[in-house]
């Protein structure tokens, strides 16, 4: 069924979801990171410099999609929901542009935190999605 | 300055819908964790470049917010990374994490380097 074209539709009407969700996620706490600092940095797109919204986008997306991987019988789902909205919903492409945007020695602690977080969420949501099936 | 939400969203979609689409065909045709590395590079090459071109709000989110961004994925890649510290051990997982990370940054540079040349 994953190359069927029905298998392609549920893949980009996921990734149609997942895009604007992270796009949602980044605009929300840009708004809330304006809020909170006083000077407050010139917002690209909407988005944040600082790189908040991807980092979150990417941990909230790394759990989900190892309880999904872990928990989800379906193919349908499994292409809908992780191939297609999950993987949209986070970006490698941004992470790097944002750790570039950054600079040297924020760019690498930027680096350091979004790899130890993503892979703890990523390792839990294997662990709670592994224990629950059985 | 910005586009209307509603057209920003729909930019976006579309744009991740066709960036999800082609992220599941290089899986069809190369397969695990190789294909999150090429398309983590390949779509960082291409948002390095369009970052770098004098294109509007309207390219940058359609392709960069939304092509780009679905085209790569952090979730495959931290859940791989994960399922091959525990199958190959950690070391083989440092080198899947490393390499992602040196491919998608030069990828990136090249990409808004070469754009930067070309056009400046």
């Amino acid at each position: 069924m994953e190359r069927t074209p029905y298998g392609f539709l549920l893949v980009a009407v996921g990734g149609f979801l997942g895009a604007v969700g992270r796009h949602a996620v980044d605009l929300g706490i840009a708004r809330v990171v304006a809020a909170t600092s006083s000077g407050g940095g010139p917002a690209i797109l909407g988005g944040t410099p600082t790189g908040t919204g991807t980092l979150v986008a990417n941990v909230a997306g790394s759990f989900a999609l190892g309880l999904l991987l872990t928990r989800a019988s379906s193919g349908r789902i499994r292409l809908l929901v992780g191939t297609g909205a999950l993987s949209s919903f986070t970006t490698y492409s941004t992470f790097v542009s944002d750790a570039v945007a950054l600079g040297t020695p924020a760019g690498a602690w930027y680096v350091a935190v979004s790899y130890a977080t993503g892979f703890a969420a990523a390792a839990v949501g294997l662990a709670v999605g592994g224990r629950q099936r059985r | 300055m910005t586009a209307a939400p509603l057209v920003a969203t729909a930019l976006v979609g579309l744009g991740g819908a066709l960036g999800a689409a082609s992220r599941h065909a290089v899986g069809l045709r190369v397969g695990g964790r190789r294909s999150v590395l090429l398309v983590n590079a390949l779509g960082s090459f291409a948002l390095g470049a369009v970052s770098a071109a004098p294109v509007g709000p309207t390219a940058t989110l359609l392709f960069g917010v939304g092509f780009c961004g679905a085209f790569t994925t952090f979730s495959s890649f931290a859940v791989g990374t994960v399922r091959a510290a525990s199958e190959t051990g950690t070391r083989a997982a440092a080198t899947v994490a490393a390499t992602n990370l040196g491919a998608a940054l030069a990828a990136f540079l090249f990409g808004s380097i070469l754009v930067g040349r070309t056009l400046g």
